[in-house]
């Protein structure tokens, strides 16, 4: 009976050490839980918040790319219509070398162009204008240095002081007037001319 | 009663360990998911800070659409000016 009671006693302090391991283990599992679930909660806060600001932006994004896409298709159209597509091809890869390969984006033949080496002085509007038609930022620095050549030094300046006839460079200029007994446009003969000169009065002097 | 004994001994030499680890290992696995929930709320909440500048982009949506509008009078203007090709 004693020995009966020795092991009952045995079992039950066995299974209440079961027990007490159980608790244990399962509140600090509790616990820990509980802590992820604070966690999460200011995840999902975060995330929340992060989705209200992200809203706007796909709509707002495609709206700025729409207008620059416009814009780049207008200066685009711009260029090619005042420079040509073969200038507009050779200026682009003057300002970007090797840009020439993937050509305008609303003109697919400008890849099949040779890109004319551009010798002539631009401008600085018309740089600005290719710049933009390349979608670069205004005034940035090429990769390659600076892309004007000395505008102040160059001789476009100076040339456009001479009348429209001198832009168009003709093969010939209309030629200086003859003068003299054989010219074919003959003037008047003055009177004065060969005649003594006339004397002021004396109070003029 | 010697089985009784033999129970009891298993209960204390296998049950009882097994329990243990098996808990414990739970235990680990809660503790652990704990710093990763923490740094994701990290990251969450710059994340959501970096954003703080997202309404700006209506000021760029407007800035842009007012710069193409100029483009498009400076375009205007020197298709008028220059002579075409």
């Amino acid at each position: 009976m004693l020995a009966m009671q020795a092991v009952a006693v045995v079992t039950i302090a066995i299974v209440v050490l079961i027990v007490l391991a159980l608790v244990y283990y399962l509140v600090s599992v509790i616990l820990e839980l509980r802590k992820i679930t604070r966690g999460l909660d200011d995840v999902i806060a975060n995330v929340g918040e992060i989705l209200a600001k992200t809203v706007p932006v796909n709509d707002i994004v495609e709206n700025i790319n729409a207008n620059l896409d416009a814009g780049v298709d207008a200066l685009e159209g711009l260029l090619v219509k005042k420079a040509g597509l073969t200038d507009a091809v050779g200026l682009v890869d003057g300002l970007y070398p090797g840009a020439a390969s993937a050509g305008l984006r609303n003109f697919p033949e400008s890849t099949e162009v040779t890109a004319p080496r551009i010798g002539e002085v631009y401008t600085r509007g018309t740089l600005t204008l290719a710049r933009l038609g390349r979608e670069a930022p205004v005034a940035a620095a090429s990769p390659n240095g600076f892309p004007l050549r000395n505008v102040e030094g160059g001789s476009l300046a100076a040339r456009l002081l001479y009348p429209d006839l001198r832009q168009s460079r003709p093969d010939s200029l209309p030629r200086s007037p003859v003068i003299g007994t054989d010219a074919p446009v003959q003037y008047e003969q003055r009177d004065d001319i060969g005649a003594p000169r006339k004397r002021l009065p004396a109070n003029r002097r | 009663m010697i089985l009784w004994w033999i129970g009891n001994a298993v209960l204390l030499l296998v049950v009882v360990p097994v329990a243990v680890v098996l808990l414990r290992g739970v235990l680990g696995a809660a503790k652990s998911i704990v710093p990763s929930v923490n740094q994701i709320a990290t990251v969450a909440a710059a994340g959501s800070k970096d954003l703080d500048a997202a309404p700006l982009l209506l000021t760029t949506q407007d800035q842009v659409a007012q710069t193409i509008a100029g483009v498009a009078n400076y375009g205007g203007s020197l298709d008028v000016i220059l002579d075409d090709a």
